[in-house]
Order: C-alpha cells, then structure tokens, then sequence
C-alpha cells in the first residue's frame, strides 16, 4: 500500500528560485521545488549537475547564493548555527559513500549523533534500545560491534541508514544510495526506502542515477536539467515522455 | 615569485584565522572531555617510546662526542653541566617537538583529511555535532598538552642516557652526575623551554588540524596534506625555538 499524501497541505520543502554557483560554474540556475510529508521524490539529473549540491543546500552544507529555502517552516538562510544544528535533528542525509566514522565500531557510529541531542528524544531516552531498533530496522543487529572496515558496501549503506534513522528524522535526504551496489543489493536497499517511508510516515528526496532505484522509490521524480527543475511527473509517465532531455534518461 | 608570496601570505592568514576560532571555541560548552583524554593517549602514550628512546640515543650520543675534547682541556667535570644545559635548554625540546611534527601532525592531518574525503566531517556536521569541537580543539588541546610533558620526559631520559656514559666511562655515580647538572642548571632554563614546548605542540596540532581539515583533491590531497603538515610544523618549530631564545635572552640581559 502506497502511503497517502496529502497534497494540500503545506509542503514541508519549499525551494523558489534557488541560485548557487561556484567561482564562474553555475550549478543552480533557478530551481524550484516542494515535497510534502510522506512523499518520495527522485530527482535525476546527469553528472556534475547539482543534484548533489542541491541536497546539500538543503541541510545547510552548502550557502546558497540566492533564492528561498523554506525546510519544516525555517527560512535556511536565516538561521544561526545553533537553530540549524536544532533542524539538522529532524533531516536524514545519506551520504553516497555512506559515510561511517572509520575509527568507531557500528554501535559508537549509531550513538554519535545522540550525544549532543538527548533532549530530542526527551524521556524516551535511551541510547541502548534505540541502537537496537534502528539495527532491526535495516536488519542488521549482528553487526553492533563490528568496525566498518568489517563491512560489505550495501552492509555500510544499511548501517548509515540506521545512523540517519536513529534521531527519527522527518525527512530524509539520499545521495545515490544505490551506487557501487549489485542490482540485487540496490534493490534491497531500495525497498529499505520504500518501508522506511511506510513506517515513520518520512519525505524523502532521493538522488540518483539508477532508473530501477527511481522506479521503486519515488511518488514523484524530478528532472534537474541546466540548473533548473526541468519537468516532474511519475516515473510512469515520464518513461514515456517523448521530450529528448527526458527521453535521454529513459533510454 | 609574486604568486608564490601571494600564496604564503594566504597562507598564513588563513591558518591564523583558523587557529584564532580555536581559541574562540575551546572556552564555550559543549566540552568533549572523553575525546580530549582518548586524543591525550593516542599522542602522549602512544609517542613515548619514539620519544623514549631518541632521547636515550641523544643523551649518550652527545656525552660520547663531547667527552674527548672536554677531557684533552682537563674538563670533565663539565660534561653533566654542559649536557644538562644543552639538553633541558634546547635539544630536549626542539628534537622531541620535531618527531613529534613527523608522527603526529603528520597522523593528525591524514586523517582528517581521509575523514573530510570520505565526508565524515560533513556527516559530524549533518548530526548537530560541531566537527571542528570535536575534531580540532580536542587534538590541538591534547598537542598543547603533551608535547611539553613529553620534553620533561625526554629531557630526564636524556640525562639518563648521559649519566650511564659518565657512569662507565669516568666512574661517575649517578648521584654525583645529577648533582652537577643540578648545580649549574637553574629554574632560568628550565621555564623557557617548557614554555616554549606549549607552543610547539600547538604548532603541530594547529598546522595538522588546518591542512587535514582545509585539504582537497580526494585521496591524492590526503598524502599530500600528512607531508605539508610535517613540513610546515617543523618549520614552525624552528621559528618558534627562535623567537623564544630571542624572547629569554631579553629577560636574561634583565
């Protein structure tokens, strides 16, 4: 069952007119976006075109140089560091190398992102029994003492998932979370998405390349094509879309 | 030649700027106390035998080449004073602080630049953790502090190394030999070069932190940063070693 969205009411992202360039390179040249609660959005794009960038302008990695960025009711370019630190709690980022501390085993990697917010989780908290959960939740509770070093590539993506998940982010940003997997493994890790949004109600906007990944995931996809937001529709009917920078994904 | 300065000054500006939000951040909470002691173990303990042993080796290497000649001149008795005061004044420190710029800053800057490669940095970032708390001011603050226990150490392992040549080669007791480096070596020596040894090892933990965290080029970048990171921390450590003799010889002259 596909969860329901509920279009009319305010999107929980909210980009206009979004400009970010570096040095003389325009990445961003006018690009919009909403996503709602509960929505999976892909946005495709070739390489090198700002999709990463994008997500990363999202979280507050990146400055943008123009434009509004409205995420969970805050103006992004408004905030002090600390108020983005408090927001940073409720946004999910998979990075595409996945990202691991190197030197922590799986559970120290989990707790990380628990020390400095104890309060978000208010009496709930207990680092021991979230740990758990999110390792059930991607399936992988055997690997808690494990060292990353120790892991396969799609063990990693499920352990960075876990990380994301474990503040209960209400939305989660995927940087091509199927790259350098096998296409049994991405596909896992695809449907990974699809219960992660089912069962925490979560938006995601997933990056990718991986049509099949697209395909699985999202409600809705979003072409990012010269900087701007070139077309969204379904992936069903974008597949047919005869529009040659659409097309050109498609075949 | 212009765009060499250029790139100096740049530079410099640049690793100041960073070492003064070092001391803009290590006042406020939140405090990473438990990483600070981990970061102290890795640099102090895990440096002491190097340290340890080129001490040793040091010690005895100068008594052995000082010996002959001091002893044609009818000297002898000088060597623990001359030794203590060559040692504790200036080879303690400077030596200990330079393999110290070869296994820590180098250490320190691979991997955070490897970190900032793998964009676990950003991921520090992501979850609310302030990376440069938890990354720079727990290893700067940890450099800071035991690179000048590491010279006392050195410094007393030194003399020991000295003593044994004295001991076997002169017949001098151990007792005897600290009693003559004690009697001409005074609190005037021992200060400065404590002193100066703080500055050292913040040298090389701020040049470390600052190219590992400031590094680009992917993975190229991260054996390219652990090589600048020893060579701009050993030349600070000389830079350093100079103002601060020039320093104490003002308040010598006093």
């Amino acid at each position: 069952m596909p969860p329901t969205i509920d279009y009319s009411a305010p999107p929980i992202i909210q980009i206009k007119n979004l400009f970010k360039s570096f040095g003389s390179n325009q990445v961003l040249t006018g690009f919009n976006l909403s996503l709602w609660q509960g929505e999976n959005t892909a946005v495709m794009g070739k390489s090198g075109s700002g999709k990463s960038v994008l997500i990363k302008c999202i979280i507050g990695l990146v400055n943008i140089d123009q434009g509004s960025l409205h995420v969970l009711g805050h103006n992004l370019p408004d905030l002090t560091q600390k108020q983005l630190d408090v927001l940073r709690c409720d946004i999910g980022f998979q990075f595409q190398g996945s990202a691991l501390y190197d030197s922590m085993t799986v559970r120290e990697n989990l707790e990380f992102p628990l020390r400095r917010h104890p309060e978000k989780l208010g009496e709930d908290y207990n680092p021991d029994r979230l740990v758990k959960e999110a390792l059930e939740d991607v399936g992988l509770l055997y690997a808690k003492d494990m060292m990353p070093s120790e892991l396969s590539g799609g063990m990693r993506k499920r352990i960075a998932l876990a990380r994301t998940l474990i503040l209960r982010p209400k939305i989660i940003l995927y940087d091509e979370p199927t790259s350098g997997l096998d296409p049994i493994t991405g596909k896992e890790i695809c449907l990974l998405i699809n219960e992660i949004q089912k069962r925490y109600n979560t938006a995601s906007i997933i990056i990718t390349h991986d049509l099949a990944c697209a395909r699985i995931t999202s409600n809705r996809m979003v072409i990012l094509h010269e900087g701007k937001n070139y077309t969204e529709d379904t992936f069903d009917r974008l597949a047919v879309n005869d529009d040659p920078p659409v097309k050109a994904f498609f075949t | 030649m212009i765009k060499g300065l250029k790139k100096l000054f740049l530079n410099t500006g640049e690793m100041s700027h960073f070492a003064g939000r070092y001391f803009k951040e290590v006042i406020f909470s939140p405090y990473e106390f438990q990483e600070l002691l981990k970061q102290c173990y890795f640099i102090g303990n895990k440096s002491f035998t190097l340290v340890a042993t080129t001490g040793f080796i040091m010690g005895i290497v100068i008594t052995l080449q000082t010996r002959p000649t001091l002893v044609e001149f009818g000297a002898a008795s000088w060597i623990p004073s001359m030794v203590g005061i060559a040692i504790v004044r200036e080879i303690g420190p400077v030596i200990t602080a330079l393999i110290c710029a070869g296994k820590i800053g180098s250490g320190i800057g691979a991997e955070l630049a490897s970190m900032k490669v793998t964009e676990q940095i950003d991921a520090m970032e992501v979850s609310g953790t302030n990376p440069f708390k938890y990354l720079v001011i727990t290893r700067v603050t940890a450099t800071t502090l035991m690179v000048p226990t590491l010279v006392i150490i050195s410094d007393i392992i030194s003399l020991g190394g000295s003593a044994l040549v004295e001991s076997l080669k002169g017949g001098v007791t151990f007792q005897l030999y600290f009693s003559r480096v004690f009697e001409y070596l005074n609190f005037g020596d021992l200060l400065p070069s404590v002193i100066k040894s703080f500055f050292f090892g913040f040298a090389i933990g701020i040049v470390g932190c600052y190219k590992g965290y400031t590094s680009t080029k992917g993975t190229e970048g991260v054996g390219r940063t652990a090589n600048q990171a020893v060579v701009v921390s050993s030349m600070l450590v000389f830079i350093i070693d100079f103002i601060a003799v020039l320093v104490s010889d003002i308040f010598y002259e006093l």
